[in-house]
């Protein structure tokens, strides 16, 4: 019974698919990193007073939330040519750089969200204080927005966890193209996918569940 | 003091303040009256300038707050400002939220801004919530935390925009008594107040607004008791 379990056409892919899931997570997770970090500044342009900055920025994350990621990660891995831009891009680097833009574009409208969230008395007692705009965005806007920006920022995780599916056609090892391999060999469609499926679960299932409680916990 | 010359607000192209001239002398308790939209808020905002002065003066110790020289930050440490909905920092504790800005403004370590809260506190009988968090305060103690906050800046003026208008009735008082402890110990203070009560007891000199500009000033007594303008008139037999 339990080696009919362990030879069984779902588990005999779990090796292969663990090599894809590892890649998953990392394009995830450095794309998020990066993301967090220029969707910040591109939050921070859009709450700008200066026109030209707010523009730049809200061009970009037009551009980016109005396109299909797919359609950016073929641009960057396909359409950016070594002969256009003077260096070539692996299918690695071409995946998280789309992760990072995608992402930053969303995570800088939940950045401009939560900044805009914070009642506008806040901002008014710290200056009435003597607070500097700087300070005041420092001690008193940025840690009550940032408690806010908890949950959705767990929410783009997940869809950026998925959306690393999508990197399958320029190849990157991912889970989903492992799959894909591997059922191209044994023909276990069916148990492959399955598997697929169920490790991407794992990881989203539970994130829900803790934003959930992070989000009645902060009472945002 | 505080004298306010020809001052003149518009958001956009609606008038707000048409032209108000007061002066406010040391030590004075001035209440503004008048009904909702007239521009005691607004006219209380300019004096700090929370809202950017369209023409007029306004000088403080005869600094001139439209001077783009003057520094807005430093003037604001002198002119200590209550809300309605008092706007404590929620992410910081009652402590926090007094020393936050003596800290970050005058520069004052821990040590220093905690032995200018703690005396506060107490000022205000609130020396046992110092560690609690602003959610966990009743509107009365809230609004005597946001007093202590301002007044741990040390200013010379405080401005209270409806400083008891958010409360339930039962906790107005409080507040009261701390704004009159205050007017006692020689506090100036500029009071938008919907309380009748207090204006006649504390205040020196009764302003009554409407349409962006002072109707009628005087003594309250004279204010409450003999309004010579139609409009005071027709405001006070509303309210009173
Ligand atoms: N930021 C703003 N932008 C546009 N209009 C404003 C702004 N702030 C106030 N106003 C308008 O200015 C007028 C005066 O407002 P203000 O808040 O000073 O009145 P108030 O006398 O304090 O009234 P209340 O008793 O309701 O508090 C109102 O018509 C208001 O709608
Ligand atoms: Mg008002």
């Amino acid at each position: 019974m339990i080696e009919a379990i362990l030879e069984s056409p779902y588990i005999n892919s779990l090796p292969t698919l663990f090599e894809g899931l590892k890649m998953t997570l990392l394009i995830t997770i450095a794309g998020l990193f990066l993301g967090f970090i220029l969707g910040g500044l591109v939050g921070l342009g859009k709450l700008s007073k200066n026109k030209l900055i707010q523009g730049i920025c809200t061009v970009y994350v037009e551009v980016v939330r109005g396109t299909p990621i797919l359609a950016q990660v073929l641009f960057i891995y396909y359409g950016l040519t070594e002969d256009l831009i003077g260096l070539s891009i692996n299918a690695l680097t071409a995946a998280i750089i789309a992760i990072t833009i995608n992402a930053a574009a969303y995570i800088a409208e939940i950045v401009r969200g939560a900044v805009y969230s914070i009642e506008k008395g806040q901002r008014e007692a710290g200056r009435s204080l003597g607070l500097t705009e700087k300070q005041t965005m420092r001690y008193i806007i940025w840690p009550q927005a940032f408690k806010r920006m908890i949950p959705p920022l767990g929410n783009q995780f997940v869809i950026s966890l998925k959306d690393t599916s999508l990197f399958s056609v320029i190849a990157v090892h991912e889970v989903l193209y492992m799959g894909k391999q591997y059922y191209n060999v044994t023909y276990e469609i069916f148990e492959t996918l399955v598997m697929v499926c169920i490790l991407y679960l794992i990881i989203t299932i539970p994130t829900s569940i803790i934003l959930r409680r992070l989000e009645r916990k902060l009472d945002v | 003091m505080i004298e306010i010359k020809n001052l003149h607000k518009s958001f956009g192209d609606v008038e707000v303040l048409s032209g108000i001239n007061a002066t406010i002398k040391q030590k004075e308790v001035v209440c503004v009256i008048g009904p909702s939209g007239s521009g005691k808020s607004t006219l209380l905002r300019c004096l700090n300038l929370l809202e950017e002065i369209t023409s007029g003066q306004v000088l403080i110790d005869g600094t001139d707050l439209t001077d783009p020289a003057t520094d807005i930050n430093k003037l604001r440490t002198d002119v200590g400002m209550v809300f309605q909905h008092f706007n404590l920092f929620p992410h910081k504790t009652v402590l926090e939220n007094i020393t936050l800005a003596p800290i970050k403004v005058k520069r004052m370590s821990d040590r220093e801004a905690k032995d200018v809260a703690i005396p506060l506190l107490e000022k205000v009988g609130l020396s046992d919530k110092a560690d609690a968090y602003p959610d966990s305060l009743s509107g009365g103690q809230k609004q005597r935390v946001a007093i202590a906050r301002a007044l741990a800046m040390n200013p010379k003026y405080m401005l209270f925009d409806e400083p008891t208008s958010a409360l339930d009735p039962e906790l107005v008082g409080e507040v009261l008594q701390v704004m009159k402890d205050l007017a006692d110990e020689g506090m100036t203070m500029v009071v938008v107040t919907h309380e009748m009560g207090f204006a006649r007891e504390v205040g020196d000199r009764v302003i009554f607004m409407d349409e962006g500009i002072i109707q009628e000033e005087g003594n309250p007594e004279q204010v409450f008791v003999d309004p010579q303008n139609e409009r005071t008139q027709g405001f006070l037999s509303k309210i009173l």
